[in-house]
């Protein structure tokens, strides 16, 4: 058992807030390793949208009557619990969007499709997301600036080394990177890409999806200029994500999407926009679903992120360990201590679609694909990869069942 | 449930895959993805000197056992065959071959053989392509 710190954190406990844990699967407990595709959801979540349901609902700045002043307080509220959350200057700065693939597409679309032309580049990672990867791809596609793959090292780490070369006879206009790879769990440097991004007056876009749920984030100490984060794997509902960006590069935006609610005034000549963030937010907003994405990042502050980041980190030195013990295992991403709470191996010679269909059998649920990082798997040499990944409510016993269920399948497949 | 999915005759056909391998040259070729997985498969078709009956049948690509499996039973089931007859063959037919219960996402797995043969005669021999293979056919992996 290689957990032996003491983090501050007790996962058994927080279990009893999860229903799922309820849940039997094929007969037997859920070991549910797939939170860094969505997280479960605690009680407190479910009972805030409830209740929000229940006692509140509304449409938001509309009704003057309570009970929309009720849900726009509820709304607004959700507003400045994200802001806290990423300790942005200020809640007009945070956009509420359907999830952080839609607040990169807000970038890419209204600052990339006025900003960028021939002879300007934009570099995103090779450990990219699609979310942060196709939107950028098809606006220089279509402004004619040029896209190039920031490469990584052996261990799935970023190459920085060879930044100035890759920028050679461009002007950098758009640094893209993830703050966690969803694939391999890089903690990525966030501030030295910033840094360099910032000397050639770039900007610096952050997909925090993986990293928001797990890590403390400061975008005034990581420096990035738009920061994209989503609700549903960090134990809120799904359909609702954020996007924080720096004041000075929203105003002058142009819209994404038009219609209710963006505007200032409309005119059959002419319409004018509304102010930060309403500008961004054009049609009925998913209320609820921010309510409780409010509630979710209460409930892991709560919990504690620092204490999160720990005790993953904890669970990943465990499962890699269990997982060379095995042998015949092959991993990708760095050392433990350099990664988040994920862990992408394969089985050799056996398929990970066969893995994970085996694994299911016996309750345990992990993820087997590309993850949707297909340029990172051509990295690897490999087509997809088995991923087991961790939150606050993991336990080292899932992690050990996982183990167990890659003897099942190697009896019957091996 | 495990069991009935890896029944001996699927790891039989993972495990020795029949007609798996390249035919240079091939009459009729083609290469498909399953976007869900990135797996990859390739058909190639040589026939007979009627030009119609297929004379021989290989595949060549990497998938899970279910995609391996089927497409080696598909390579038996179709060697022998003409274009025309694998052109209207039905995808439930295969599946029956393949006997096991699948999910839709392992469905795509079971079935990524088929659309790509069906996509490799097509073009060469103009077979009709039903809707639910055009996809495969706007491909172009090469």
């Amino acid at each position: 058992m290689a957990v032996t710190a003491r983090p501050a954190l007790d996962a058994q406990k927080l279990r009893a807030d999860f229903p799922i844990f309820e849940e039997k699967i094929h007969g037997k407990p859920l070991a549910y390793l797939d939170s860094a595709a969505s997280a479960q959801k605690p009680r407190q979540v479910l009972d805030t949208v409830r209740e929000f349901y229940e006692t509140s609902y509304a449409n938001v700045h509309r009704g003057v009557y309570l009970l929309s002043e009720r849900a726009t307080e509820a709304y607004e509220g959700a507003r400045e619990k994200a802001r806290a959350f990423v300790n942005a200057p200020a809640a007009r700065e945070v956009i509420f969007t359907r999830s952080a693939t839609e607040s990169i597409n807000l970038v890419a679309y209204a600052w990339g499709l006025d900003n960028l032309g021939p002879g300007d580049l934009v570099l995103v990672t090779e450990l990219e997301h699609h979310s942060n990867f196709v939107p950028w791809q098809y606006i220089a596609k279509r402004t004619g600036a040029e896209f190039r793959l920031l490469p990584i090292d052996d261990n799935g780490e970023l190459r920085l080394d060879g930044l100035d070369e890759l920028a050679a006879g461009t002007q950098v206009k758009v640094v893209a990177t993830n703050l966690v790879s969803n694939s391999l769990g890089t903690v990525n440097p966030v501030s030295r890409l910033a840094a360099w991004a910032h000397e050639r007056s770039a900007i610096m876009v952050v997909d925090a999806a993986q990293g928001a749920p797990h890590h403390r984030i400061d975008v005034q100490d990581l420096d990035c200029d738009f920061l994209a984060f989503s609700s549903h794997k960090l134990c809120g509902p799904t359909g609702v994500g954020a996007l924080w960006g720096r004041a000075e590069l929203l105003e002058p935006m142009a819209p994404f999407n038009l219609g209710g609610h963006m505007i200032r005034s409309v005119r059959a000549e002419d319409t004018t926009w509304g102010e930060l963030p309403y500008k961004f937010e054009a049609g009925t907003q998913p209320i609820a679903e921010a309510v409780g994405f409010g509630a979710a990042m209460d409930y892991v502050s709560a919990v504690g992120l620092e204490a999160i980041a720990e005790y993953e980190s904890n669970l990943a030195a465990h499962a890699l360990e269990r997982l060379a013990e095995l042998g015949g295992i092959t991993t990708y991403g760095p050392p433990a201590d350099r990664r988040a709470g994920i862990v992408s191996f394969n089985v050799d010679g056996i398929h990970p679609h066969d893995v994970a269909q085996v694994l299911d059998s016996e309750g345990v649920a992990i993820r087997a694909g590309h993850h949707c990082c297909q340029p990172l798997m051509t990295r690897l040499g490999v087509a997809a990869t088995n991923r087991a990944s961790f939150y606050l409510y993991t336990v080292p016993d899932e992690i050990d069942r996982l183990v167990e269920g890659l003897h099942k399948v190697r009896r019957i497949l091996g | 449930m495990v069991d009935d999915l890896y029944r001996e005759v699927i790891l039989d056909h993972y495990k020795n895959p029949r007609g798996h391998g390249v035919i240079e040259d091939a009459d009729a070729q083609a290469e498909g993805l399953n976007p869900l997985c990135g797996d990859e498969v390739a058909i190639y078709v040589q026939f007979a000197d009627d030009g119609e009956t297929i004379e021989e049948v290989k595949f060549s690509g990497r998938g899970c056992a279910i995609s391996q499996a089927s497409t080696s039973m598909l390579m038996e089931m179709v060697n022998g065959r003409t274009a025309n007859e694998v052109a209207e063959l039905p995808k439930e037919r295969l599946l029956e071959e393949v006997g096991i219960p699948l999910t839709p996402i392992r469905l795509k797995c079971a079935l990524l053989g088929l659309g790509v043969l069906k996509v490799a005669l097509h073009r060469a021999k103009g077979t009709p392509l039903p809707e639910e293979w055009a996809g495969l056919d706007e491909l172009d992996l090469r």
